[in-house]
């Protein structure tokens, strides 16, 4: 088992923000997590990579227990993240950026290693031909293919994507489908947010669905989709409802 | 020796007030934009000068030379944050840091050369007042009681007045404020006025009991950022009562140990307060 | 990476080596003089740049390890009769551990308040040493005439220093570009730029800042030693001047926070300022003031420092000026 969730609460002051989440995810599978926005999709994120610690609960990252390790030690243990809000490192050169992940990730790869795999890692998502400019310098479109290559070039066992299609138009995210399948296809597993729905129910092995922070169904995607809370969860937004239904 | 005490307690009490209305400015500033002040000190300073020169010069009481420092302080406050501030303040902090440092190099630079380091001092006396075993100079008290109308002005302003709901707005939140139609330029300089004013104003008090010079500001800068720290930066009300505790503190140690120690006493709380409760001794977590 | 083969590798060392070689060629006291006062604020500069420019964290205490370190070196030659070399070497220890055990308290603390805490660090240190007997409170220490006698006399002694000094500013030079151009400045960097996200990528931050406040502490320890040996006492007034700590970051954003030749232009051109307008007849008077409108010139219009400005202005000239 890659990754194993068991009963995890996290509170923020007054605010529950997640209460007693529980999933299990294979090696080698996609796992699309999809909700309302506000459900805690985001947070569950956070605890997994051990940006917060959460008040209950265990997770356990390939037999290991990491609940209150550091998101460095996690990361280190063969965990990467792409961002939602995109954070590349500005003032350094999209190379540079690529090569940190490769630097600190799960090899820890010393500089000059580092500067093939990032190469390699920019060719996968295509932006090799940018590795000189400045990350400040990007447009969203390839901000998010870097979050994805600083990912990749860790070469970590799972890869955690946050909501890497939003902002897309058609063209570029079926574009990033087919790197997210190539990904898989190296034997990486994925847990990944995600709005677009065609996306995540094309890609996804199997699907959890999140509200207020309860996880309130899991299954194969068109499962999830016929599940009458979902579509009474989906409804409180009737413009997911409407993508959710459009399917 | 109770009585001894109670005096120096007294007067450090009385001293905290002034401290604390000085703080109250740079921790508006700070609250307002997030930007730590260090032309504080030569402001205070320039209060200090404002104050003599009315007094000596216009042969104005030093109460009412005040009023006039006050508006000075405000406009001159304008004049800071349009030239040095306003054009870094989303850079990092250490371009807002430099740049109101390079405000105060010019202010001293210049304060030096009008006014020399030799020390002045405002010949004006009220008095004192005897309570029991309690001796305090009337100018100590005057100042005092000046320190709380002006935050409590402040205080009248911020929760009463449309500027004043604005600048409260453009600190909690200044891109949502934004939105909302407030103007946050205009705001910001307003802001930044009303901090240095009070800084300002209470290097005027101070000067009705102290001598000075133009360095003199210097150390109630520092004892600002100490009192912003104990009160919660970005608390003005805070800032008063981390006042109070400062001078309260500067009262008592020197009955328990040589004075030259109320420093290490005082930065060593400082660390500690930013360390473990970064929010103030008064702040919520 | 092979960083030797770079031309912005040597050009800092070799203009560091040149200058210095140049001035035991003249031999003058004068010239000694100036530019170990020079030499000194490029090395204190670089240091500073170490930690500022690489991580992004803005320490007004940097003086506090050139008055701690100082101190310390000071007291182990003048009441213990160490060698030069060897208390040098010890004021620079015992700033780096002092900078490690602080590091690892302070460095929490991130922006401003990082900004504000090593304020109050400098004050609390300098109001701690003017107290503390062993150090001589607040009148500080000599050192006895003899002392210079086993270095040959007064003026061998000085210019011992001065050499020492030389060699501890090609050693910060060479550290700096070392820092930079290692896997860990690439971390450092990360840190810089966004530092919750350079955790996610693995980089151990807490352990890295403080290793970089450390590494950078090291060095005014090592010059204190030197400056209040060439002075032949130390006070604590002279010693922890908050105004030095803000002149060194004034020279690392004059010339280019984050480069390796930018804190050494930025030293040479704020001195070379300094020193102009000092005797200049029209400005005399006011020379700080002039110096601050400069310095406020450049955060508005030249944020990047003269050396960063440039870079971006002519990318070419990139890997000369690193």
């Amino acid at each position: 088992m890659m990754l194993q969730v068991t009963g995890v609460s996290k509170r923020f002051g007054g605010l529950q923000a997640l209460t007693d989440v529980s999933f299990e995810l294979a090696e080698g599978k996609i796992m699309g997590l999809i909700g309302p926005n506000g459900a805690g999709k985001t947070t569950l994120f956070n605890v997994v990579n051990g940006v917060f610690e959460p008040e209950e609960g265990k997770v356990i990252f390939r037999g290991e227990d990491i609940t209150g390790l550091p998101s460095y030690e996690v990361a280190r243990r063969g965990m990467a993240r792409a961002h939602q809000v995109v954070r590349p490192l500005h003032e350094l050169t999209v190379r540079e950026n690529v090569m940190v992940g490769a630097c600190y990730g799960r090899e820890g790869l010393s500089l000059s290693a580092a500067a093939v795999r990032a190469d390699e890692a920019l060719s996968q998502v295509g932006l090799i031909e940018r590795g000189h400019m400045l990350a400040g310098s990007l447009n969203v479109a390839q901000k998010k293919r870097l979050e994805m290559a600083r990912a990749l070039a860790a070469r970590p066992y799972l890869i955690l994507l946050d909501e890497v299609l939003a902002g897309l138009n058609p063209s570029e995210i079926d574009a990033i489908l087919d790197t997210i399948r190539g990904i898989r296809g190296q034997g990486i597993t994925i847990l990944m947010i995600e709005h677009v729905m065609q996306a995540v129910m094309n890609v996804s092995d199997r699907v959890l669905v999140l509200d207020y922070g309860v996880l309130i169904a899991e299954g194969l995607p068109q499962e999830v989709v016929d599940n009458p809370q979902v579509i009474e969860a989906y409804l409180g937004d009737p413009e997911m409802t409407a993508r959710l239904l459009g399917e | 020796m109770l009585g001894q005490l109670l005096s120096s307690l007294t007067d450090g009490l009385l001293l905290g007030f002034v401290y604390g209305l000085a703080a109250v400015g740079l921790s508006l500033i700070w609250g307002v934009m997030t930007v730590i002040n260090l032309a504080h000190g030569p402001v205070i300073a320039l209060g200090m000068f404002g104050t003599y020169l009315l007094f000596l010069k216009g042969g104005c009481n030093p109460y009412l030379a005040l009023l006039a420092v006050a508006g000075m302080g405000l406009v001159f406050g304008f004049l800071i944050y349009g030239v040095a501030v306003h054009r870094v303040l989303n850079a990092p902090h250490l371009s807002t840091l430099l740049a109101t440092f390079a405000v105060n190099m010019i202010l001293i630079g210049v304060g030096t050369a009008v006014f020399t380091t030799s020390p002045h001092n405002i010949d004006f006396s009220l008095g004192s007042l005897e309570v029991g075993p309690i001796t305090v100079p009337a100018t100590r008290l005057v100042a005092a009681l000046g320190a709380i109308l002006f935050t409590a002005a402040l205080y009248l302003f911020l929760y009463f007045t449309r500027p004043g709901k604005a600048i409260r707005a453009v600190a909690n939140n200044r891109k949502a404020a934004e939105l909302m139609g407030i103007p946050s330029a205009w705001i910001l300089a307003l802001s930044f006025g009303l901090g240095t004013m009070l800084a300002a104003v209470a290097g005027g008090l101070i000067s009705t009991f102290f001598p000075f010079t133009i360095l003199s500001g210097g150390p109630y800068e520092l004892k600002s950022f100490v009192i912003c720290v104990l009160g919660g930066l970005g608390n003005p009300l805070g800032a008063l009562i981390g006042g109070l505790l400062l001078g309260g503190l500067e009262g008592l140690i020197p009955t328990f140990m040589p004075v030259s120690w109320v420093p290490v006493v005082e930065f060593g709380l400082f660390i500690l307060v930013l360390l473990f409760k970064p929010s103030g001794l008064l702040g919520a977590k | 990476m092979r960083t030797w083969k770079l031309p912005g590798f040597w050009i800092p060392l070799a203009l560091v080596f040149a200058w210095g070689l140049i001035i035991l060629i003249m031999g003058q006291d004068t010239a000694r003089e100036t530019a170990f006062t020079l030499m000194m604020f490029v090395a204190m500069a670089s240091s500073l740049n170490i930690l500022l420019g690489y991580t992004g964290y803005v320490s007004f205490g940097h003086i506090v390890f050139f008055g701690l370190g100082g101190y310390f070196g000071f007291f182990l030659l003048s009441q213990h009769d160490w060698n030069l070399f060897l208390a040098a070497i010890a004021g620079g220890a015992l700033s780096a551990v002092l900078a490690g055990l602080l590091g690892m308290a302070v460095l929490r603390l991130r922006g401003a308040y990082f900004a504000l805490a090593t304020i109050g660090i400098n004050e609390a240190a300098r109001a701690f040493v003017s107290n503390f007997e062993p150090f001589g409170g607040a009148t500080g220490l000599f050192v006895n005439f003899a002392a210079y006698e086993r270095y040959g006399g007064a003026g061998k002694a000085l210019w011992l220093t001065f050499i020492l000094l030389w060699v501890a500013t090609l050693a910060v030079v060479l550290v700096s570009f070392l820092v930079k151009h290692s896997r860990f400045g690439l971390g450092l960097m990360a840190i810089r730029e966004d530092e919750d996200a350079a955790m996610v990528m693995g980089v151990k931050a807490p352990r890295a800042k403080t290793i970089t406040f450390t590494i950078s502490a090291f060095f005014p320890g090592v010059i204190g030693t030197l400056y209040f040996f060439k002075n032949g006492n130390v006070e604590p007034g002279d010693a922890f001047q908050l105004h030095m700590s803000i002149e060194s970051l004034v020279m690392v954003m004059l010339g280019g926070q984050g480069l390796v030749l930018g804190p050494m232009v930025g030293a040479v051109t704020y001195q070379g300022l300094r020193g102009y307008l000092l005797t200049s007849p029209i400005f005399k008077d006011l020379h700080l003031a002039v110096a601050g409108v400069f310095l406020l010139l450049i955060i508005l219009f030249v944020p990047a420092g003269a050396v960063g400005w440039v870079r971006g202005r002519f990318p070419r000239v990139r890997r000369f000026l690193e």
